[in-house]
């Protein structure tokens, strides 16, 4: 079946198996090989990209399901070849990446969180990536580097995010466990 | 890691899916795929063609009607969550939803599956729906299109909810959800305790010995008790049965102690 799709800005289209997801065909027909293969049903968040702004894992969307939208990928990120966006500079300068396996996914997560809010509490960035998992050294530096990232953007000259996240007392009321 | 081969077809009304459905017995549906794709993954699921409902416009979408709320059958997890409707009309739903558990808010809050069949539309209660794991009554040629929750009018309503599971997003080994409604006086005029994980699908437990009382702990503790002789539990290698219970019973008393506090915390004759 043929999918067009808007890929970090780019119109592409390719040829693809029902059963090919999105993930597979990223990596295989556009050569994106930043989205990371990790557990292929959905448990990881590896394979996190942006469609239509949003966080989705890419192993539970079939290629064909993703025909006609707008996905971001962690290639999309960055602002030319060779630089690298706030984010994942921050990534860097926090040292909240070792091996490097979930990073893409943790970026588009945070990154997706970024676009709502630049000032997340803890445990708001606690929540946006808590469908990715890190198996190398656990996600207090990924939290330091998204809460520098998010401090770097606000006093940067860049455009505020359009929508905001819900008022702290809109909020519905979660007791410790 | 691949699925097996299927075809893919996007019908472009429900009438048009409800046909496709019907036509072929090994054809499933597919919209957000958050259930089905994993089953796929793993070949536990080997459908012959797959029927992608997402861009029907007839089912997204939450919407007020007399005395409920009605949630399309593609609107997002996440839009639910941030919805305000549901946030206020539903207060249940918007607490639990977090955690996913929507048959447990489904089965406590009585409410109603609304289904699409080659007759017509249909509904059924949420608790003959769902008989077990990824199990429902749902017959050849039918698609859910909505979820119609019950809104309780009262103001002075409270929720509790807590669950105990290994992980983040993994399945609760016991979850408990009660949403209680109190008079100016305190006294409990409604209530809906449900309990999930324990068994192999959501139970609503009979709590109608509190309806008139204060909700005080001795009674809610002997309330408990007594309507948990009700729950089949299930051992497995995460959890025993008999923790299962225990623990039921304790999260039971803790939601419906939290459902308490929050309905008392809601001003008396305040905006609801």
């Amino acid at each position: 079946m043929k999918v067009n799709l808007r890929i970090n800005g780019v119109n592409r289209s390719a040829d693809v198996e029902p059963r090919k997801t999105l993930l597979d065909a990223l990596r295989e027909n556009f050569l994106l090989n930043g989205t990371h293969a990790g557990c292929e049903h959905g448990v990881c968040g590896a394979c996190t990209v942006l469609v239509d702004g949003e966080p989705v894992r890419s192993c539970l969307m079939f290629a064909v399901q993703s025909d006609g939208y707008d996905i971001t990928t962690i290639e999309g990120l960055a602002p030319a070849p060779g630089e690298l966006g706030v984010l994942q500079d921050a990534f860097c300068e926090t040292h909240g990446l070792q091996c490097g396996y979930c990073t893409p996914g943790m970026i588009l997560a945070a990154h997706a969180l970024l676009q709502h809010t630049l000032t997340p509490t803890r445990d708001d960035i606690v929540e946006a990536i808590s469908g990715n998992i890190c198996r190398c050294t656990g996600y207090g530096q990924i939290i330091e580097a998204v809460e520098f990232a998010a401090a770097r953007l606000r006093i940067a000259n860049t455009p505020r995010p359009q929508h905001g996240m819900p008022a702290e007392a809109d909020k519905p009321v979660v007791e410790a466990k | 890691m691949k699925p097996a081969p299927f075809d893919y077809v996007r019908p472009s009304s429900l009438a048009e899916a409800c046909a496709l459905l019907a036509e072929d017995e090994d054809a499933r549906v597919i919209a957000g795929g958050q259930t089905l794709v994993p089953m796929l993954a793993m070949r536990l699921a080997r459908p012959a063609r797959l029927i992608d409902i997402l861009r029907l416009p007839e089912l997204a979408g939450i919407r007020k009607e007399e005395g409920a709320i009605v949630v399309g059958a593609t609107t997002r997890q996440a839009s639910a969550e941030r919805d305000p409707v549901i946030r206020a009309s539903v207060p249940m739903l918007a607490r639990v939803l977090p955690w996913v558990g929507h048959p447990l808010v489904a089965v406590t809050l009585g409410a109603e599956i609304m289904l699409a069949t080659p007759e017509g539309p249909s509904a059924m209660p949420a608790d003959d729906f769902f008989i077990g794991p990824m199990l429902t009554t749902i017959n050849p040629g039918e698609c859910v299109s909505a979820i119609r929750f019950p809104v309780w009018s009262h103001r002075r309503l409270g929720v509790g909810f807590f669950e105990i599971s290994a992980r983040r997003s993994d399945f609760a080994f016991v979850a408990a959800a009660a949403q209680v409604a109190l008079d100016d006086d305190g006294r409990c005029i409604e209530v809906a305790l449900g309990v999930g994980g324990v068994g192999d699908r959501p139970l609503r437990l009979d709590m109608s010995p509190l309806l008139g009382g204060k909700l005080d702990a001795a009674s809610v503790n002997e309330a408990v008790h007594a309507a948990s002789g009700e729950l089949d539990a299930m051992s497995d290698l995460h959890a025993s049965a008999a923790y299962r219970r225990r623990v039921a019973v304790a999260l039971c008393g803790r939601a419906l102690a939290q459902a308490r506090v929050n309905a008392t915390a809601k001003s008396i004759g305040g905006a609801p």
